[in-house]
């Protein structure tokens, strides 16, 4: 250790200099954001919670083609279908296990009717496992309940597609 | 107040009633204190990494300390099984009772201490050496491997910064020419041409307030010397294996010899319950008030200070505390001593009485 590197650790220079730092740090914006009252913009192809959505006219959007099922890497998509009354071919148990599900979207890229998507929510903790089994009626709530921002989000998103 | 008392109860009971009431008015405040700290510890770690700290319970995140100790009070208490009971539950009980004990002897104000005994320095010494005992206790007694390895090592850690703590305080000592807290804070008063009220201002004593802080942060195991609870390699060290209001007694004990060692060195350096300018207006604040403002900022430098610098490798840190502070402080007890007798100072201090201890303003 040179006389001069032995004054300097003496003097606590770089301590001195480290510690101007950070005191310059403290008075900065914080970089946090304070979550439940702000939040981070979400790109429109965020992959939260699923949502089924309908056509305007109020039907159901899947066609029972069990694409989604088929590609689902984790095995959390359940289907059952039969046809309807009227002939058409409908799912009659439209289940997602979202304890299984990893987010991946390759349901919502099969999905040739854009019935099965990945909405904005972020925000579906519960208190049970069991809730956490969804079934048709309320993928069908979530599409109703998120139609508008997963439609400006399908929109933002179609002309990368 | 003990005149009062033993008036009412007679003498014994009077006097026992009159210092239960003068103990828990000191430590019901420090505790008070205490808690906040926690939580500008937390706020001042978290502004300088550019978050925001506790803000959600109460205005500006001030009532998450008592969250915090409510929730370890609801808690379980879990006792190893091969844990050595008895010592087991002691070792946070002396440590949190040392940490209290120790503020017997701070003088809050001129003639404001409760045990105005003539050797408090080294009660207090005394005091914050035992306070080793409460984590050696915990590290054997938890029977486990982390908490046996932090508990010698913060044993070793302890016995290394007090050495040299010991000799800061005797340059301190010998320029009050007491060992009385309330002579040496008013042996700060007007050090520098009589304009300035405290230790630091002296630059012989200057090196050894920045002695003391780096001592005092080893002491307290405070980062950069958090060996014993160096989470990469202890995950807590002897905290392991406590929970609940065990833990909280640690963490209690832990924060409270922090505020302790502020109030040290505001006492032995940056001049106690005086304003740090000798100047009239200066006094009409309260003496509480300026020591209070002086720990707070002594508290805001063990934060920055944690904010600051990574944790020291353990050679590093024995190597500090041995090769340079030992020295170093050692050497300083020669030259303030042998200052102090060229300059005549001690054996003036000697044929004079002690200074009278006048109330501030």
């Amino acid at each position: 250790m040179s006389l001069m590197q032995a004054a300097k650790s003496m003097l606590l220079l770089e301590f001195i200099r480290g510690h101007a730092l950070t005191f310059s740090y403290m008075f900065r914006p914080k970089r946090t954001i304070n979550y439940p009252y702000e939040r981070g913009p979400l790109s429109p192809r965020f992959r939260g919670e699923h949502a089924l959505r309908r056509y305007p006219n109020g039907e159901e959007r899947c066609i029972a083609c069990k694409l989604c099922e088929a590609v689902c890497p984790a095995l959390a998509i359940t289907i059952e279908a039969e046809p309807r009354a009227d002939g058409s071919r409908r799912t009659t148990r439209y289940d997602i296990d979202m304890t299984k599900c990893i987010y991946c979207g390759l349901c919502q890229e099969a999905c040739p009717v854009d019935a099965i998507v990945e909405g904005p929510n972020l925000e579906f903790a519960t208190e049970t496992r069991e809730e956490l089994m969804y079934n048709k009626d309320k993928l069908l709530a979530n599409g109703e309940r998120w139609e508008r921002a997963i439609a400006a989000n399908l929109a933002a998103d179609a002309p990368y597609r | 107040m003990t005149e009062f008392f033993q008036s009412i109860l007679g003498e014994g009971l009077g006097w026992f009633v009159a210092h239960l009431i003068l103990i828990l008015l000191i430590a019901l405040p420090v505790m008070l204190v205490m808690a906040l700290s926690t939580w500008m510890d937390r706020k001042v770690w978290a502004a300088m990494m550019l978050r925001r700290g506790p803000n959600v319970v109460g205005p500006i995140g001030i009532l998450q300390p008592f969250a915090d100790g409510l929730k370890l009070f609801l808690k379980e208490t879990i006792v190893p099984t091969g844990a050595n009971k008895g010592v087991f539950f002691l070792a946070p009980m002396i440590t949190f009772v040392l940490a209290l004990v120790a503020w017997a002897v701070i003088p809050f104000d001129a003639g404001w201490v409760l045990a105005d005994i003539n050797v408090g320095l080294l009660f207090l010494f005394a005091v914050s050496s035992l306070g080793v005992y409460g984590i050696i206790m915990s590290g054997w007694a938890s029977n486990s491997k982390y908490p046996f390895l932090g508990g010698l090592r913060s044993a070793a850690q302890m016995v290394s910064y007090e050495v040299s703590i010991g000799f800061v305080i005797i340059c301190v000592v010998l320029y009050a020419s007491s060992f009385n807290l309330t002579d040496i804070v008013e042996s700060q008063r007007g050090n520098i041409f009589g304009l300035l009220n405290g230790n630091l201002f002296n630059p012989l004593l200057f090196p050894m307030a920045i002695v003391f802080l780096i001592s005092a942060l080893a002491e307290t195991n405070r980062p950069p010397f958090d060996l014993p609870e160096a989470e990469a390699e202890l995950v807590a060290g002897y905290q392991v294996e406590y929970s609940s209001m065990t833990f909280a007694l640690f963490f209690l004990g832990e924060y409270m010899n922090i505020l302790l060692m502020c109030a040290l060195a505001s006492i032995l350096f940056l001049g106690g319950y005086l304003p740090p300018l000798n100047w009239a207006p200066l006094y009409m604040v309260p003496g509480l008030v300026w020591l209070f403002l002086k720990v707070v900022f002594m508290f805001f430098i063990f934060a920055w200070v944690k904010a600051t610098v990574p944790r020291y490798r353990y050679d590093q840190l024995m190597r500090l505390g041995w090769k340079v502070f030992l020295p170093l402080s050692l050497f300083w007890v020669v030259l303030v001593s042998g200052w102090l007798v060229f300059t005549g100072h001690y054996s003036a201090e000697v044929a004079s009485p002690p200074p009278v201890v006048e109330s501030a303003a």
